[in-house]
């Protein structure tokens, strides 16, 4: 049993012992409370050591949450947290490490680091919040604002067709791609434990509503009274049903998904069936949206791959083996020639 | 019989077209040169553009090297002996060639097609344009052709051995061995024996022509330098900077993480660092400048080394990071390797210009420790003092090297690996009593905790943070206070900063005062000055943030100060603002390293201006 194995043994956390001693400055309502609501749960739940933990934040307001953590935080820098993450896995990859960023942190100042980790599979996890507003700087449009949203830096409506983060990551070639809602905080609780199940870079795309510059952006499909009618839960495995009384269904057809409804006694058979490791499927799902389509949450994509940092010590394991490690020698390398 | 002179001193240069083969030539010259004993510095300068248009003057190639059998400190100013493969060549380098220098010309280049690409208007070698030069026309092209007849290789590949021929001539012409170029051959082509037979029998030609034909009337000598006693190698900046990261990872213990997106010249430590994995060097090609240093940053935060290496464009995009390292008060190397220009600017040239950017080009009062080596060797110790400064005062150090440095090249006196001070560093693990923002009393310095380290759970980050415990903090006093810690940990390193040493008179009349990679040119020329008569002292400067703490004193012990930089004055700005002293600046950015004639000629002018006061 390892040191480690050891001590998740004998510790038992409770989400509390999560928290920093600093309060919370989130703005009263903001769902950031709930999102590090279920962080510190997942965390307790997983029971790793508390001090194995770094979370790696960049800049905005979900930027602020390392600070009212109490594990190894680092709040760095606009559209860096990626990065900075990856160096600290790379330098010790036995630490369990935490992405927080935001729609306007992750996907457009750092749009360039979200390919590039996904790309080379690190094994990181990455929250990234999106309540499509830029928030800390009170309410300009984000690059996933919904095409037409009115605010201070678009008074007359964006003219601009949202980022979809789901598909940026699954065509970036994710092996971990997940969306939520921080209104279903026990779902995002189960999908961040998944996430750090992964080895490799885990990506949850986590709706966030924002009460003071875009409230209510998401009502359309997570309020209470329509949230099984508008959303449509993944199962890997299992058909995609979704309503208040699993009558509805998507089927694939012709490169596209129509919905069909039926009994759900008798759920037709030709229903697309989930499929994890299905790439074009996963992508196809990541476009649908409400209205014309309920919003897919769950699980899109989960492929085993070998990480980033298991590759690169492999690497020089094998360099080792094969060439002289005697630094002595190194300095001596070439042609010497001696003066008496 | 051989008819032999003897000569002290001897600058060449290899030029031809940038597939031509130059560089590889010029390298194999350098190592035999060393083999033989002499002293010698070289100069490789080659163009932007991979594969120019053949023929083109812009796409001339070159690799100049001086070697002597005294200490020489650079390489050269004038070329004794110009090998040039076509017309572009020897027009690009004639201008420079020494009156009377001797030009080896592939006589099959001077077609009238290159002649007009080149620019002349009739044929140089045949219109006694060139009667000052001594001239050998050589058919080099068909020379080569020739002895690889037999080969069984095409066309191609045998046009691509005349470097070889031609450096079997310059071998025999300065009466060098071809066994260490054969085995570096041997070396090459190991797995291209067609290729390997052909390149040796080339050089092997080029040699014995020199004989048969009786190309040039004299073989010359260069007798062994009087160095000091010891094993030496060739090396340039980049390897020496590549071997001291790894020596410093090793001294301190600590994994090196090296981050760099591909930017000339710097991508040649990173090719280096790369190939080094079995000594346990992580090194990572990132997707831009930005990612490369804050995936050191991260790595730092986590307890290894994180470094980084760019140059100008990229040092710019790095800037609001570095920041974040100064806030966080974290180890950091960041690498410049400073080149030529503005923007895109002349990539593959030299200069000095990054100085003042480096002093204070950061928002806020952000103080970086600034080093710069002085010679492609000193890049060695330069990285090992990076190290060493950076975990010692918890704050990123920034290294000033550049162009001229990485790729010219030295005999180096290897030093013993165990007489290489360790680097001492000490990872807090005592959770009684620990604040993040608690500091040494001598150095300042916060602790440095590996994330993992239990009971010593924190929060940093790019927010002000409140004295010794390290919240977050909007308190005017507090911030006051932190931005004047912050600014004196720096200062606090000139503890670790050894006093500059005079040399030449301690005081008196000119003191001429570098930084960085002049220092062999600057030297060159003070000793010149000296020998003519005139009493010049010079200081060279290798840490420029802190500055040496006797620099002051020094600089006031002389009438005139003079400083020459590869910049329009920015050492001078900096000694006449901390010093009150009248810098008087000589400034040159051609791209290249001084010309060691001029500069002694602005000495001297300098000088006689003291006098008639």
């Amino acid at each position: 049993m390892s040191t480690l194995e050891k001590q998740i043994e004998e510790k038992t956390y409770k989400p509390s012992d999560f928290k920093s001693d600093q309060e919370p400055r989130w703005c009263p309502g903001c769902e950031d409370y709930a999102i590090i609501k279920a962080f510190q749960t997942a965390l307790a739940e997983l029971g790793i050591p508390k001090e194995k933990h770094a979370v790696i934040s960049g800049i905005g307001c979900a930027a602020r949450l390392p600070y009212y953590m109490s594990t190894y935080g680092f709040h760095t820098i606009h559209g860096r947290p990626i990065p900075i993450a990856t160096g600290v896995k790379i330098a010790n990859p036995e630490l369990s490490v935490w992405v927080i960023t935001g729609d306007g942190d992750g996907i457009s100042i750092g749009g360039n680091h979200l390919i590039h980790v996904m790309r080379r599979n690190v094994d990181i996890n990455i929250l990234l919040f999106d309540n499509k507003v830029y928030g800390l700087t009170k309410g300009q449009y984000s690059p996933t604002s919904n095409k037409g949203t009115v605010n201070k830096s678009a008074p007359f409506g964006t003219i601009e067709e949202p980022a979809e983060p789901v598909a940026l990551a699954l065509a970036s070639g994710a092996t971990f791609v997940a969306r939520t809602s921080a209104a279903y905080v026990k779902h995002l609780t189960e999908l961040i434990k998944e996430a750090h199940k992964h080895k490799g870079t885990s990506f949850i795309h986590i709706y966030q509503n924002c009460y003071i510059y875009n409230d209510g952006v998401f009502d359309d499909f997570t309020r209470k009274e329509v949230r099984e009618e508008r959303n449509l839960i993944l199962e890997h495995g299992k058909p995609l049903i979704f309503g208040k009384n699993r009558d509805k269904g998507l089927r694939f057809k012709n490169g596209r998904f129509e919905i069909v409804e039926f009994d759900p006694k008798n759920p037709p058979e030709d229903l697309t069936v989930h499929d994890e490791t299905n790439l074009s499927l996963a992508f196809a799902l990541s476009k649908l949206y409400w209205p014309e389509y309920p919003v897919p949450m769950g699980i899109f994509r989960r492929v085993s791959q070998p990480s980033f940092e298991e590759m690169l010590y492999t690497q020089i394991e094998k360099a080792k083996e094969r060439f002289q490690t005697d630094i002595a020698k190194l300095l001596y390398s070439g042609d010497i020639w001696e003066v008496r | 019989m051989d008819n032999i002179e003897k000569l002290d001193k001897v600058t060449v240069k290899f030029a031809g077209d940038s597939g031509d083969g130059v560089q590889i030539m010029g390298e194999q010259f350098g190592n035999v040169t060393a083999v033989v004993g002499n002293d010698f510095a070289t100069l490789p300068d080659y163009p932007a553009e991979i594969r120019a248009p053949q023929g083109t003057t812009y796409g001339v190639s070159s690799y100049q090297i001086q070697f002597a059998a005294y200490d020489i400190y650079t390489p050269g100013d004038n070329p004794d002996v110009l090998v040039a493969f076509n017309p572009a060549a020897l027009k690009v380098n004639l201008p420079t060639l020494k009156p009377g220098g001797i030009i080896i010309a592939n006589e099959d280049e001077f077609t009238e097609q290159n002649l007009r690409k080149a620019g002349f208007e009739s044929n140089p070698l045949e219109d006694g344009s060139l009667n000052s030069y001594r001239i050998y026309r050589v058919p080099i092209t068909r020379l080569t052709l020739e002895a690889l007849k037999e080969e069984p290789i095409g066309h191609r590949e045998k046009l691509r051995c005349k470097n070889f021929f031609a450096l079997g001539m310059i071998s025999w012409l300065f009466s060098r061995p071809l066994d260490p170029i054969i085995s570096f051959l041997n070396k090459r082509f190991a797995s291209k024996p067609e290729i390997l037979g052909a390149n040796i029998k080339a050089l092997k030609a080029g040699y014995n022509i020199c004989d048969t034909m009786e190309i040039f009337p004299v073989h010359y000598q260069v007798p062994p330098a009087r160095l000091e006693p010891g094993k030496y190698r060739n090396i340039n900046g980049a390897l020496a900077t590549a071997y001291g990261l790894v020596v410093a990872s090793h001294k301190s213990g600590l994994p090196i993480v090296y981050c760099g997106y591909p930017i000339t010249p710097a991508s040649e430590v990173l090719h280096i660092l790369s190939a080094l994995k079995h000594y346990g060097v992580i090194s990572i090609q990132t997707e831009d400048e930005i990612a490369a240093i804050t995936m050191a940053i991260g790595a730092s935060y986590a307890g290894a080394l994180g470094i980084t290496g760019t140059s100008g464009p990229g040092l710019a995009l790095k800037i609001e990071s570095l920041n974040l390292a100064v806030m966080a008060e974290i180890p950091l190397v960041v690498f410049d390797y400073q080149r030529a220009g503005i923007s895109t600017g002349m990539p593959t040239k030299t200069e000095q210009g990054d100085l003042l950017f480096a002093l204070f080009g950061r928002p806020s009062d952000s103080h970086v420790i600034i080093l710069a080596p002085c010679s492609p060797s000193d890049c060695f110790w330069t990285a090992i003092e990076a190290v060493k400064l950076t975990t010692k005062y918890m704050t990123p150090v920034l290294v000033l090297s550049d162009q001229f440095l990485i790729h010219s090249s030295e005999p180096w006196k290897l030093p013993e690996l165990e007489n290489i001070p360790n680097i001492e560093i000490e990872f807090r693990k005592n959770p009684e009593g620990f604040y993040p923002y608690i500091r040494d009393e001598k150095t300042l310095a916060r602790p440095w905790v590996k994330v993992g380290t239990p009971g010593l759970e924190h929060r940093i980050g790019g927010l002000e943070k409140s004295h010794i415990y390290g919240n977050v903090s909007y308190d005017p006093e507090n911030h006051d206070l932190m931005t004047k810690l912050r600014a004196q940990k720096v200062q606090r390193a000139v503890q670790d900063i050894p006093d500059v040493q005079i040399m030449g008179p301690p005081d008196g009349e000119i003191l001429v005062v570098g930084w960085g990679s002049t220092y062999g040119h600057i030297k060159a020329a003070v000793e010149l000055a000296n020998s003519e008569g005139m009493k010049v002292s010079m200081i060279h400067l290798r840490h420029l943030n802190p500055l040496p703490k006797n620099l002051g004193e020094v600089l006031r012990k002389f009438k005139k100060v003079v400083v020459p930089e590869l910049n329009l004055g920015q050492l001078s700005y900096v000694i006449r603002a901390r010093y009150l002293v009248d810098a008087i600046g000589y400034n040159r950015v051609t791209g290249k390293p001084f010309n060691v004639s001029e500069l002694l000629s602005f000495i001297k002018e300098e000088y006689k201006g003291l006098k008639t006061h």
